[in-house]
């Protein structure tokens, strides 16, 4: 199959929605409300309003967009770390792009790149070793945040820096782990979902059988999705199928790319590198338990938070309290008050606002069909 | 200037011999034509020959500042040039004449500005227009990123040729002449950040042959504009808002290279909104549309050309929207700050 063609072909696209349809009624009419499904993945959420999925998805099925943008999560304590590093004196501070522009309480790394501060934008962690060589009286650090799906490549760099001695190298790590954030979702008492469209990037990384307690302890079941619109709509259909069915199994609709087992050299990288279970600080939802990772002792050299003295988040408080409401699908994006008017992608207000992936971001490109109803639910 | 002179120093912006040297040695013998070669403070332009050609002068800046210098399909000499001849032709002007102002970084290599001066020169050739005047000035390491080019344009608008932004109206057809988004997606892989390959060049070239038959034979054209920054979604968008429609295009009628394509989907951008250099936006009367069409497949520059999309009225005033393969639409909103590779 050709990414461009078959996986994107409308033929398929309309037989997924056909089958879906009724289907979806069905279920809906014996719930007496509309299906609640998150798409844990940003990626998910930019594609549904990419390809106009959400005008032709039966309004039976009511996405909740997840937290699963990286960058949408990422705190404003980390941020201001690395806007207060990019600004120390022989100091580079790496990051990938869209980092870049998330709002902290002394304003944005863009921002400190502006005024000064060393900021670079690198397309992977791997050419942080190469800065950092290339550099050798500067010190480097390299800002790491994302899911399991960029951990591995963080993992790997921190181990080739350290078999190769860089010494003006460091890592400062936000990285988040899924299953802990999952489950602390499930927890919450304001979040009612039927099931999840899984994410298809990070279980590259952990596989499908992680996913078990979720189907398991949770009664939720979990369809793995890739991100284009045939992969989206076939895992969709397949969650679909099992609420109508009553099962609840964690089934995997992208296997040309995620394994059961995941990817044990990723994994193996990551248990060498990273130490799990540490409590993790995300926008919007707070402290996760266990979300959060560390630099194992023997590499703690190469942590960067030795080098915050001036660490610390700023006085300006955590985003706005919508943002949490989005996040936990308690209210969609343009039911923000802020929405559009305080909060834009040229001025985020909220790091919903900041990355193409995130729901307010992709809600404020895309609009929702209102702007176009006359294409609205056309088959 | 002599051949043991590598680089740019100081001395060739202080005025004195050095100076001298480069301007006559390289400026004047790469661009060597009246009056510039008279060295005066200023051109001096035959009016006669202006007043025959059209009634409005047309005059345009752009400065020019790419990173790398040089890039599959063109350099920032070749850009300077382009640039500021399509900003004279999607006014409908004949472009006549251009300045050039030099903003050298010290140590930048001799040989690498030969090349693109004449690369420069080769340009204006090419497109039949005079470098009439110029400036120099050297700036020490790190005031300047190599090199920055300015240009200005004279041309000269024929009489009754009336092109505007805001005349697009409800049926008529959207135009463009080209690949979506070559230059952009050149320039980055060119950077070679990316660590990719690529065959990709960028689009760089001098529209106003392929503009003027259009614009002698179509009366019906209203909005022409080339989509530099902020790609073909930012040009419609502006013809959009000026015009108060909405503007539709039809997403699998776009033509974007596989290669330009594969690029966005990896870092999580959008073509529509990648840089060109030889990409112009026309907006034409339905009944024109195909003549129009036509005149462009039958030049070298217009080969890839098509009817992409039609002016609607305003339900969405001053909106661009795209009907993708399924039916859905969505809109393309002007873009905010830089787009940035997404994280994964």
């Amino acid at each position: 199959m050709s990414l461009n063609t078959d996986f994107r072909d409308a033929d398929r696209v309309r037989a997924l929605l056909a089958a879906m349809t009724p289907v979806a009624g069905r279920v809906a009419a014996r719930l007496g409300r509309p299906l609640q499904i998150m798409e844990v993945c940003g990626g998910h959420t930019h594609a549904i309003f990419r390809f106009g999925l959400h005008q032709l998805i039966p309004d039976t099925i009511e996405f909740i967009h997840g937290p699963g943008c990286p960058v949408c999560v990422l705190p404003v304590a980390a941020v201001d770390q690395a806007v207060a590093l990019a600004r120390q004196p022989n100091v580079i501070l790496a990051s990938f792009g869209d980092p870049l522009r998330v709002p902290g309480s002394r304003g944005s790394l863009l921002q400190a790149k502006a005024e000064g501060a060393g900021v670079r934008v690198l397309y992977s962690p791997y050419d942080a070793l190469t800065l950092a060589k290339a550099h050798p009286r500067k010190q480097v650090v390299f800002f790491a945040i994302g899911f399991d799906t960029t951990m591995p490549g963080t993992a790997h760099s921190i181990l080739a820096a350290d078999r190769a001695g860089i010494g003006n190298l460091r890592f400062l790590c936000h990285h988040i782990r899924l299953i802990p954030t999952l489950t602390a979702l499930l927890e919450a008492d304001e979040v009612k979902l039927d099931g999840f469209v899984g994410p298809g990037h990070v279980s590259m990384v952990i596989g499908s059988r992680v996913y078990a307690p979720i189907a398991r302890q949770y009664h939720k079941p979990l369809v793995i999705a890739g991100f284009e619109p045939v992969d989206f709509l076939q895992a969709l259909y397949q969650l679909v199928l099992q609420l109508d069915q009553g099962r609840c199994d964690i089934e995997n609709a992208y296997a040309r790319v995620v394994a059961d087992t995941g990817n044990p050299a990723a994994l193996q990288a990551m248990e060498q590198a990273f130490e799990s279970g540490v409590d993790g600080h995300w926008r919007g939802l707070g402290r996760v338990p266990g979300s959060g990772v560390r630099i194992r002792a023997p590499y703690r050299h190469l942590d960067a938070t030795g080098l915050l003295a001036v660490a610390g988040p700023g006085k300006a408080a955590d985003d706005p309290a919508w943002c949490h409401g989005v996040l936990t699908g308690r209210i969609k994006p343009d039911q923000c008050p802020l929405f559009r008017r305080r909060c834009t992608p040229e001025h985020p207000v909220g790091a919903l606002m900041v990355s193409s992936e995130g729901a307010c971001a992709a809600y404020y490109q895309y609009r929702p069909e209102q702007d176009h109803p006359e294409e609205a639910r056309r088959d | 200037m002599t051949s043991a002179e590598k680089t740019i120093t100081l001395a060739h912006g202080a005025g004195g011999g050095a100076m001298h040297g480069l301007i006559d040695g390289l400026f004047l013998s790469a661009f060597g034509d009246m009056p510039l070669l008279q060295k005066e403070d200023q051109a001096r332009l035959p009016l006669a020959g202006l007043q025959a050609r059209g009634d409005r002068l047309a005059l345009t800046t752009d400065s020019f500042v790419v990173s790398p210098l040089e890039f599959p399909g063109g350099d920032i000499g070749k850009l300077a040039v382009c640039g500021t001849l399509n900003d004279l032709a999607v006014g409908g002007a004949v472009p006549l004449y251009l300045s050039a102002a030099f903003i050298i970084e010290e140590g930048l290599p001799l040989p690498l500005l030969q090349r693109l001066v004449g690369s420069m020169a080769e340009a204006a050739r090419q497109a039949g227009v005079t470098i009439v005047t110029g400036d120099t000035k050297v700036v020490e390491r790190g005031m300047a990123d190599k090199l920055f080019i300015n240009t200005t344009g004279v041309g000269v608008i024929p009489a009754g040729l009336t092109l505007s932004v805001a005349a697009a109206r409800p049926g008529d057809k959207v135009l463009i002449n080209g690949h979506v988004g070559d230059h952009g997606a050149a320039v980055m892989l060119a950077r070679e950040e990316l660590g990719l390959g690529g065959e990709l060049a960028s689009d760089c070239a001098a529209l106003h042959t392929l503009i003027q038959p259009v614009l002698t034979q179509c009366a019906g054209v209203r909005c022409l504009r080339d989509a530099t920054r902020g790609g073909l979604g930012g040009v419609l968008n502006e013809m959009a808002e000026a015009s108060s429609v909405e503007i539709r295009l039809t997403e699998q009628d776009l033509p974007i290279r596989p290669q330009t394509q594969a690029l966005c989907e990896l870092l999580g951008l959008e073509p529509l909104l990648l840089a060109n250099e030889g990409l112009a936006a026309m907006v034409i009367a339905p009944e024109q549309a195909e003549q129009a069409l036509a005149l462009w497949h039958a030049h070298p520059l217009g080969r890839h050309a098509r009817i992409i999309g039609e002016v609607r009225a305003p339900a969405s005033p001053g909106r661009l929207s795209l009907i993708g393969p399924y039916g859905g639409a969505r809109l393309l909103e002007v873009p905010h700050g830089l787009q940035l590779p997404r994280i994964c």
